[in-house]
């Protein structure tokens, strides 16, 4: 069955974007979002992204790492199997901190990664977008507006002529067929 | 070089919808890309030699190298089936050439991370161009390093709970106080933080191949490294911050990885390797190096893919820059190590490094000397920085001397031990000299694969620093 995804359309030069950002968001949508084949600085203002939790995550992917790093060593040579090699202490802070180091980084990367990639809805083999020939044209040379059709504010005219008084190009309606 | 003034790169960028531009005072300086190029031409430059079919002359490169590393394989399988006795260590010279070779990739592997996360923390915009390469560079020198210590074990299949902490029917646990085990971490977590920061830099460019693949085998597997990127702006606000928290953790790990590689030396009690100076010295010997490695490769690439518009004589002049100042700490740290030596009044010490610079193996030392400290000096010269055949052929005497360093730190301070009856020499077999090869051969047939089949700019990291790709208001 066809399903209406939305109303997409093409911008080409970034300043453009920035302030139909600014104009859509003061319109009201809130499901909208513009494809872009790299960052446009100033886009996150202008469209009012709020800031992501992602630093959170990776604060607690460190915090895990470094308490699961102290704890290995100390416990495998201080509680489980204490063996004396070369007179030195079962356990100090001194010769634990490169370790305790390595894995406060790799488990902060994970959790930085993972949480990117999860907050963001990915892996999804499937977008809404993806029959759009501007969808396309987004991870070239584009910058590609979307309003979602679930957006409360959408409506299939007064959208597509806000899209266009902002200056977008070629705006049309997408479908998507939906299993 | 051609000239590129402010109205041709004003018009290019008059395009439809556009409105004059402004020239931005950083245009001003010389630019990062030759000629205009808009975003779609690096999309089609990068995207041609993924989507072309690959060349004789890959194919017959691709051939020798990969030979290569077949040979190796076979040595290593010699080795493993027959015992290390076939390498030429043996008392009092232990340690030698394997771990020469691990430390000599290991820090290839530098440069990579010092220019994803390090000149992207400092803003470097150059860094762009050449990132993706590096960074490949990066991933395949450290695969290299790992062989070695992996093979020393003798016993690999074991190796798995003599080096990580896997419960096992003794009850024992790995020794956390040892150096060599923080090794292990160490290099184990460059290698996966490495190929993360790899892989998320890759994504957005394969959403690009992918949007454009026509062969069938591309598309699925484009698609499904691409991870479904969309390409939108709420995505790339959380893309964007995970970037800079891997910068900014890679930058203290990458100056982390070779200190702890140093301390497999420092922490011991040999005279030449018991020095306080190791850990910086070592991570700027790793940076030279690195640099050295990525002159070499990027000089051959950009010729043989088409990229001189994008990585331009600019880019190799900022990196024989860099290659001069690491290679100046690295001759530093080469007199500290000497003054050190005499003002300490250790004798031991102090008979190490006058036999080092005149016993039986100072020509490998004045080999390194002449490779990393004399010859680099060229590039006082801005006309010798600008001159690709010869910052080449430096390039390659940084190899070969970074090479030689490891080789002297090692050899030299153990083959004269403290008591003369137990002095001797170090020469390798041609397993050993098979083994290094191969692993030369390994390293380069995965970066031939790369080069061919992955994209070698990053796509998306050029296009936000063409002229004009930003916006001129709410930014700066």
């Amino acid at each position: 069955m066809k399903k209406t995804a939305g109303i997409s359309g093409i911008f080409q030069d970034p300043d453009r974007v920035l302030a139909a950002a600014a104009e859509i968001r003061r319109a009201g949508y809130q499901r909208f979002d513009f494809h872009t084949p790299y960052p446009l600085h100033g886009l996150d203002q202008a469209m009012g992204i709020k800031r992501t939790v992602l630093p959170w995550i990776s604060l607690a992917g460190g915090i895990v790492g470094g308490a699961v790093a102290l704890h290995l060593q100390w416990w495998t040579g201080a509680v489980d199997y204490p063996l004396v090699i070369g007179g030195k202490p079962f356990f100090a802070f001194e010769p634990s901190i490169p370790i305790t180091f390595e894995l406060t980084v790799l488990l902060t990367a994970i959790a930085t990664v993972v949480g990117m990639f999860a907050l963001n809805g990915l892996p999804k083999w499937f977008s809404k977008w993806q029959n759009d020939p501007h969808f396309r044209r987004s991870m070239d040379d584009a910058f590609v507006v979307t309003v979602d059709a679930e957006d409360p504010l959408y409506h299939a005219e007064k959208t597509r002529s806000l899209l266009e008084s902002l200056g977008a190009e070629q705006v049309r309606t997408v479908d998507y067929d939906e299993e | 070089m051609r000239t590129v003034t402010d109205k041709h790169r004003q018009d290019s960028w008059n395009i439809e919808g556009g409105g004059a531009l402004a020239v931005d005072p950083h245009d001003l300086r010389e630019p990062l890309v030759e000629g205009t190029p808009k975003p779609a031409d690096v999309t089609e430059t990068v995207s041609r030699v993924v989507e072309s079919k690959p060349t004789r002359l890959w194919y017959a490169t691709v051939t020798v190298t990969g030979a290569l590393a077949g040979w190796g394989i076979l040595t290593i399988l010699y080795t493993v089936f027959t015992g290390i006795g076939v390498w030429g260590n043996n008392q009092p010279v232990g340690w030698a050439w394997d771990i020469t070779n691990f430390v000599f990739w290991i820090g290839i592997g530098h440069a990579g991370t010092l220019i994803s996360a390090i000149l992207f923390l400092f803003r470097q915009k150059w860094r762009t161009a050449i990132n993706r390469a590096a960074e490949a560079m990066t991933i395949f020198a450290v695969i290299c390093a790992l062989i070695f210590p992996i093979i020393h074990t003798g016993r690999p299949w074991v190796a798995v709970y003599w080096l990580l902490p896997l419960p096992n029917q003794m009850e024992m646990w790995v020794n956390f106080r040892s150096p060599l085990l923080w090794d292990v971490f160490a290099v184990s977590t460059y290698f996966a933080v490495s190929a993360m920061f790899w892989f998320v830099g890759l994504v957005p460019d394969f959403a690009t191949l992918r949007n454009r693949a026509k062969n069938k085998i591309a598309r699925i597997a484009f698609t499904f490294f691409s991870m479904g990127w969309t390409g939108a702006n709420r995505h790339w606000h959380r893309y964007e911050k995970a970037y800079l928290i891997l910068a900014g953790i890679s930058t203290p790990l990458v100056l982390s990885v070779h200190t702890i590689v140093s301390f497999d030396f420092a922490v011991s009690v040999i005279p030449g390797w018991h020095t306080t100076i190791f850990p910086p010295y070592f991570v700027a010997g790793a940076i030279f190096s690195g640099f050295g490695m990525v002159l070499t490769l990027m000089i051959l690439a950009r010729k043989l893919l088409n990229l001189e518009q994008f990585i331009t004589v600019k880019h190799i002049e900022n990196m024989s820059k860099v290659l001069m100042a690491t290679g100046l700490m690295v001759g530093y740290a080469y007199g500290i190590e000497f003054f050190i030596a005499w003002y300490s009044g250790n004798p031991y010490e102090r008979f190490v490094f006058i036999n080092r610079a005149f016993g039986p193996y100072s020509w490998a030392y004045w080999t390194m000397v002449s490779c990393n400290v004399f010859i680099p000096q060229l590039f006082w010269f801005r006309g010798i920085r600008r001159n690709l055949l010869i910052t080449w052929i430096i390039s390659i005497f940084v190899n070969i001397g970074m090479w030689f360093e490891r080789f002297v730190i090692i050899v030299t301070s153990l083959h004269r031990d403290f008591l003369p009856s137990s002095w001797g020499m170090f020469t390798p077999t041609w397993v050993d000299v098979s083994i290094f090869a191969g692993t030369v051969g390994l390293f380069l047939t995965l970066f031939l694969v790369f080069a061919k089949y992955l994209p070698v700019l990053a796509i998306s990291e050029v296009k936000g620093i063409l002229p004009g790709a930003q916006p001129k208001h709410g930014h700066h």
